[in-house]
């Protein structure tokens, strides 16, 4: 059941060119297509490897055409952009999001050859709320759905797949539900937000972060292609770390920011391109979000690395963790001293 | 003197392979070496705190904070203020799963506080109390955070039955504000017991049910009324009137020093019922709602007779 020819859609970017360097690297795959609107940045080109790229925008039909012609069997969706810049605003983003999708799918099921379908999504589309239980397991009834952005586009792409598998029922249909990602190539929203020198949180608020390694969820992907596992599935890292905890970790400030002053500065931000904040992040920073990864595991076998050590090869690049680390330590080296010293030196104070 | 240099440094070394570290009942070293192994100690969690270097559970449980930060405070008030005395310790087991469901009230939720701190401190498996807390904690900024790094978690099924199949002690109190934030006069008097969402969890997950009946928390803080249109005004369920507060201003905030009895009864098995199947059964999850309901109000009677006085 090896995959013949798979497509990678958007291939231009960090895992979607990995993804397809490392199928392009697997010789029992006869061809690996990439597409993507623009073409990718000449360092990540470096790791497409034999990957065919094809300049086509999954909005539009001439996609079906592609898959026609190179009788793709195999389709990995990786597609939904998670941040307006990359898109240039977020009418662009929701239409490579949703219309892209809805295209891409039309041209799935319209593919004699299609023999299975892989589709990256994230967890976000549990929403943040205060009313969750402490982990979502992937028949999860989200109390609040996202109303906005990127996990709007999300629910909304996933409606779609769920179509597609009803009227493709032949199709091997895999749906990952990623949490979000870190590493120390990948550069995302939660990536730069971490790294800013003092971190803005949310007073009164210390969300359970959640997160997958960049390697463990490009093997996730791989093996979902070349392997048989239908169904939906949370990819993250096993346990949490609190945000305060990743932001020590860090070596960094934490700055509490009350409230109403939030959006003030998510916006501050967003101006100076640092971050991209939306409004479900807000949130997201207020109640976090954890997913049951006990499927992925029983399914996948141990394959994601935990939390703390995927954000321990991300903090790893971090020089203020280690002045703080080391600075730390020989204070609490000094303070053991001092008190050793006192005990020496006055020994009717041991007795006493 | 080498060797106090070794006692010194052992604890540290030994505290960060384990990430619970047992509570210090053995303070074997010499009495004057005492405060000065406590700096040390107190020393090496401000660097793990200020590096991060600790370790949480899913549900964000922090004991390192909790062990030395949380309940400490709460110790004085156990043993001088309202010197709780515990009674059927025995009835909660050392290891695996169970479900201590507990009468509720104080306008304050200490009754949890103190509940937690007699199965941490005087129960010989130092078990630590993992409870379910209203909708509202989780909402409510500094609250939440705390709610969550000290064990509790939102009272639903499946965090309830995740915590009791995971073989963790789960604590609840299914009267919620009904009960904590009752009138004086109904003193001691069950409220309504949810829906029996606490029995099907304990029915799934196959654990015996701990009644526990509290004594003392009600007169704490005695509610003699109730400020509705400010609490509605807050989004409050409730916000108390006592015969000191607001009166007397923040010296209200003092709760009355009265005398504590935690009784934890017989356990309820339910692993006989036969798991998921029995939890679908609406009469059956009734029916041992209100055995645990009828069990708790009548040691609660027992236990009144038996009390001389209020304070004593």
């Amino acid at each position: 059941m090896n995959p013949r020819v798979v497509l990678v859609t958007g291939v231009s970017r960090h895992l979607g060119s990995r993804l397809a360097g490392v199928l392009a690297a697997d010789p029992s795959i006869d061809r690996v297509l990439g597409v993507d609107t623009v073409a990718p940045r000449p360092e990540l080109a470096a790791v497409l490897g034999r990957t065919e790229f094809v300049r086509a925008d999954i909005r539009n039909p001439l996609i079906a055409k592609v898959i026609a012609q190179a009788e793709v069997d195999t389709v990995v969706h990786m597609n939904v952009l998670a941040t307006p810049l990359d898109a240039g605003g977020r009418t662009a983003m929701k239409e490579i999001n949703v219309i892209g999708t809805m295209q891409l799918l039309a041209a799935c099921q319209k593919a004699p050859t299609m023999r299975k379908l892989v589709v990256k999504s994230t967890t976000a589309i549990y929403g943040s709320s205060p009313r969750d239980p402490a982990l979502f397991t992937e028949d999860a009834e989200p109390r609040s759905l996202p109303r906005t952005g990127y996990a709007k586009d999300a629910v909304e792409v996933e409606g779609y797949v769920r179509g597609f598998g009803r009227r493709r029922p032949d199709v091997t249909l895999t749906l990952a539900r990623f949490t979000n990602f870190i590493g120390p190539r990948i550069d995302t929203p939660i990536t730069r937000y971490l790294s800013l020198p003092v971190v803005p949180t949310v007073l009164g608020f210390d969300p359970r972060l959640q997160l997958c390694h960049e390697d463990d969820a490009i093997e996730v992907l791989r093996r979902a292609t070349l392997e048989d596992h239908a169904g939906i599935y949370n990819v993250g890292g096993a346990g949490v770390l609190m945000l305060s905890q990743a932001i020590r970790r860090m070596g960094r400030p934490a700055l509490p920011v009350p409230s109403p002053a939030v959006s003030l500065v998510a916006r501050l931000l967003r101006g100076t391109a640092l971050v991209d904040f939306s409004p479900e992040q807000r949130h997201y920073l207020e109640h976090g979000r954890v997913a049951d990864i006990s499927r992925l595991h029983r399914e996948f076998g141990p394959v994601t690395r935990p939390t703390a050590e995927a954000f321990a090869d991300f903090a790893a690049g971090s020089t203020s963790r280690r002045v703080v680390a080391d600075l730390s330590r020989s204070a609490e080296q000094l303070g053991l001293e001092l008190l050793a010293r006192r005990r020496t030196t006055s020994p009717g104070a041991v007795g006493a | 003197m080498p060797e106090a240099k070794i006692l010194q440094l052992e604890p540290r070394e030994s505290r960060r392979a384990q990430p619970e570290p047992a509570p210090d009942l053995t303070p074997e070293a010499a009495p004057g070496a005492d405060w000065e192994q406590r700096l040390a100690h107190g020393l090496a969690f401000l660097r793990r705190r200020i590096t991060g270097d600790y370790a949480i559970d899913d549900f964000g449980f922090d004991p390192d904070l909790a062990e030395h930060v949380l309940l400490p405070p709460l110790r004085p008030l156990y043993e001088r203020w309202f010197r709780v005395e515990t009674r059927g310790l025995d009835h909660v087991p050392d290891t695996g799963g169970a479900l201590i469901v507990a009468n509720h009230s104080g306008t304050v939720p200490l009754d949890a506080m103190m509940t937690t701190l007699a199965l941490k401190d005087h129960h010989p498996a130092h078990r630590h109390l993992r409870l379910l807390g209203a909708n509202l904690v989780f909402t409510l900024p500094v609250v939440a955070p705390l709610a969550r790094k000290a064990g509790h978690t939102l009272a639903c099924n499946p965090d309830a039955e995740r915590l009791l199949t995971g073989g963790d002690l789960v604590g609840v109190f299914p009267e919620g504000f009904k009960g904590i934030g009752k009138p004086y006069r109904e003193r001691y008097k069950l409220q309504r017991f949810g829906r029996g969402g606490f029995v099907s969890a304990a029915l799934r997950a196959g654990v015996p049910i701990i009644p526990c009946s509290i004594v003392g928390a009600e007169e704490i803080y005695p509610i003699i009324g109730n400020a509705a249109t400010l609490a509605r005004l807050l989004g409050l369920p409730y916000v108390p009137v006592t015969p000191t507060f607001p009166l007397l201003g923040p010296l209200g905030v003092v709760p009355l020093p009265s005398k504590w009895i935690i009784e934890f009864g017989e356990p309820i098995e339910t692993s006989h019922f036969g798991g998921a199947a029995a939890a679908e059964d609406p009469m059956l999850v009734f029916n041992l709602t209100d055995q645990v309901r009828e069990t708790i109000q009548s040691t609660l009677y027992t236990l009144l007779m038996q009390r001389r006085s209020v304070f004593f």
